[in-house]
C-alpha cells in the first residue's frame, strides 16, 4: 500500500513537473523543473527497485548534465513569449511529427516479444540473490562487453569531436607555464646587489 | 488498525525518532565545529577567537543563532522571490538529508541501503544546486558570477572524488558503507586501513573534499576581495544561517565520508586492551574531528587560489593521476587475487 502511494506520489509530481517544463515562462524555471522531473524518475526506479539505476541517474542527469544546462540557459537571454508567437503557425507540423512518434511507440510496445534464449535462463536474478548493481555489472561487462565499449568509443569520440572544433591554439598570447614556474629557484629568481650609499646601482 | 501499526506506524515513528536524533547531535556538534574553526584560525593567527559569551566562548554560536533569527530577512525587490527563498532550504536540506546513510557505528545508520556510498555521492552533486539558484534568484552581478563559479568548480572536483571513491570501491568490493569499513578491519588495526594503501588517493579526496565544499583555498564563491560574498551577498538572517549551516554540514559530511572510506570508520587503531575499551562512535567522531582540524589548519595557512589554476588542478592534475589509479589498483588487485 505504501509502495503505491509513493508511486502515484512520484508519477504525479513527474508528469506535473513535465508539463510545467514546456508551459514554464522563464527557461530557467523550465530547467528547474525538468530537474524535479528527473528526481521523480529516479523515485520510481528505487521503487522499482532498481537502486544503483536511481543514483546513476541523479548524480550523472542532476549532478552534472543539468548544471552545465543551467548554467548555458542562465547566461542566454531566451524570450520565450516571442518564442510562443509562432506556436499556432507551427501547431500543425508539431502534431503530425508528435502522432507518428506516438504511432512508432505503439508499435514498438504492441511488437514487444522476450527473446526465447532469455526466457529460458531467467536473465534477471532474483534482488534477494544478488544486489542490484552486481546484477548490472554482471550483464553489462560479461554478456554485452563489446556494445558496451563500442558505446563508450562513440562517447568519446563525440568529446573529441567537441573539443576540436572549439580549441584554438592561438599563438600571439602570453601563456603561463606552470613547470617553468614551479622550476624556479631562489638562484635564478633573486639577485642580491649590494648597494653603496650614495651611489645607487647603475 | 493494530496490524497497520506494526507493519507501518512503529517502524516509521521509529525512522523519524532516529532522524531526529541524528539530526540533533550533529547540529549540536556543528555549533562547537563552527567555534573550533574559529578558534583554531585564531589560534594560528596569535589571536584569542571569540571568547565572551561563555567559558572560553563556548557558547558563540548560539549566541549567534540567536541573533541569526532575529534578524529581519530582506527580500531584494528585483529577485526572483519563490526562488530565492527555496535556495537556502534546498543547501541545508540537502547537506542533512545526506547523513541518512552514514553508519556511525556497526548498524547505527538510519538507512542501511546497498548503494549507500552512490547516495552520498549524489546528494553530494547536488548541492551545486542551492549555489546556483541562490546566485541566478538574487538578481546581481556578484552573485550571479559566484553562480558560475561553482556551476563549474563543483562539477570539475566530483569527477576525480568520484574516480578516488573507485579505486576505494574496488579495494572494498561492495558499495555498502559499513561493509566498507567492515574490509578494512584485516587485523592490521590502523595500518589495514586504506589510507596507507591508496594513499595518493587519500590525499587527492582531501583536497576536492575543500574543492567540493568550497573552502579556502578553493572558496572562489564567495572571494570577498573579488565577489564581496558571491552568492551570499543578498542574504540576511536565518536564510543566510541556513547557508552557512550548509555549508559546515556538508564539510562534516565529506570528513565522515572520508572516515568510512580511508580511516576504518569506527573501528579502533589497534585491536588491543585499551583501544577497544573506547566505543566504536567516540573513535568515529575523533577521527572525523582530525580530518576537520585538518581542513581549517588549511583555512588558516593556505592563501586562495587563482580560479584558472582551480581549474588546472582539477582537470589536468587530478583528473589524469585518479583515472591512472583506477586502472593501476584494479590491475593490481587482479594479480593479488588470481595471478597473472
Amino acid at each position: 500500500m505504501l509502495v503505491a502511494l509513493f508511486f502515484y506520489l512520484f508519477a504525479t509530481v513527474l508528469i506535473a513537473s513535465s508539463v510545467m517544463v514546456v508551459s514554464a515562462k522563464n527557461p530557467v524555471h523550465a530547467v528547474l523543473f525538468l530537474i524535479l522531473a528527473f528526481f521523480n524518475a529516479a523515485g520510481l526506479f528505487v521503487l522499482l527497485g532498481a537502486e544503483f539505476l536511481a543514483m546513476i541517474l541523479v548524480v550523472v542527469y542532476v549532478g552534472a548534465v543539468m548544471v552545465l544546462f543551467l548554467f548555458v540557459v542562465m547566461m542566454l537571454d531566451v524570450n520565450f513569449a516571442e518564442l510562443r508567437a509562432g506556436v499556432l503557425r507551427y501547431l500543425p507540423i508539431g502534431l503530425i511529427v508528435g502522432l507518428i512518434l506516438l504511432f512508432e511507440l505503439v508499435f514498438v510496445v504492441g511488437a514487444w516479444v522476450t527473446a526465447p534464449q532469455l526466457a529460458s535462463d531467467a536473465p534477471t536474478p532474483p534482488p534477494s540473490e544478488v544486489s542490484n548493481t552486481e546484477a548490472l555489472g554482471r550483464l553489462l561487462y560479461t554478456d554485452y562487453v563489446y556494445l558496451f565499449q563500442a558505446a563508450g568509443l562513440i562517447l568519446l569520440v563525440a568529446m573529441i569531436g567537441a573539443i576540436i572544433l572549439t580549441l584554438h591554439h592561438r599563438r600571439d598570447v602570453k601563456r603561463q607555464n606552470i613547470s617553468d614556474q614551479v622550476a624556479r629557484s631562489p638562484e635564478t629568481a633573486i639577485e642580491v646587489v649590494k648597494v653603496e650609499t650614495g651611489r645607487g646601482l647603475q | 488498525m493494530a496490524e497497520f501499526w506494526t507493519s507501518y506506524g512503529w517502524p516509521t515513528t521509529l525512522i523519524v525518532m532516529h532522524s531526529v536524533a541524528i539530526m540533533v547531535v550533529l547540529l549540536v556538534f556543528i555549533a562547537f565545529a563552527l567555534l573550533a574553526d574559529r578558534k583554531i584560525w585564531a589560534a594560528v593567527q596569535m589571536r584569542r577567537g571569540p571568547n565572551v559569551v561563555g567559558p572560553f566562548g563556548l557558547w558563540q554560536s548560539f549566541a549567534d543563532l540567536l541573533k541569526f533569527f532575529f534578524k529581519e530577512f530582506i527580500v531584494p525587490a528585483g529577485s526572483n522571490k519563490g526562488l530565492f527563498v527555496i535556495a537556502p532550504i534546498i543547501t541545508a536540506g540537502l547537506a542533512i538529508s545526506a547523513w541518512a546513510v552514514i553508519p556511525v557505528y556497526e548498524g547505527w545508520a538510519v538507512a542501511d541501503i546497498n548503494v549507500g556510498i552512490l547516495y552520498v555521492f549524489a546528494i553530494a552533486s547536488l548541492e551545486v544546486y542551492g549555489v546556483i539558484i541562490a546566485g541566478w534568484a538574487s538578481n546581481s552581478k556578484y552573485a550571479f558570477l559566484s553562480a558560475l563559479r561553482s556551476a563549474a568548480q563543483m562539477v570539475s572536483y566530483e569527477v576525480s572524488i568520484g574516480f578516488v571513491i573507485i579505486t576505494v570501491l574496488l579495494c572494498a568490493g561492495t558499495l555498502n558503507l559499513t561493509e566498507i569499513v567492515l574490509a578494512q578491519d584485516r587485523g592490521l588495526g590502523m595500518f589495514g586501513w586504506y589510507w596507507l594503501p591508496l594513499f595518493p588517493m587519500f590525499v587527492i579526496f582531501f583536497i576536492s573534499l575543500l574543492a567540493e565544499t568550497n573552502r579556502p583555498p578553493f572558496d572562489l564563491l564567495e572571494a570577498e576581495s573579488e565577489l564581496v560574498a558571491g552568492y551570499m551577498v543578498e542574504y540576511s538572517s536565518t536564510p543566510y544561517m541556513l547557508f552557512m549551516l550548509g555549508e559546515y554540514v556538508a564539510i562534516m559530511l565529506l570528513c565522515s565520508l572520508g572516515t568510512i572510506l580511508f580511516l576504518g570508520g569506527w573501528l579502533p587503531p589497534a585491536q588491543i586492551a585499551p583501544f577497544t575499551w573506547i566505543p566504536g562512535v567516540i573513535w568515529f567522531v575523533l577521527k572525523v574531528c582530525f580530518l576537520f582540524f585538518l581542513v581549517s589548519m588549511v583555512k588558516a595557512f593556505v592563501p586562495r587560489y587563482r580560479y584558472d589554476q582551480l581549474m588546472r588542478l582539477g582537470w589536468k592534475v587530478f583528473l589524469p593521476i585518479s583515472l591512472a589509479a583506477v586502472v593501476i589498483v584494479a590491475a593490481v588487485l587482479r594479480v593479488w587475487q588470481h595471478g597473472i
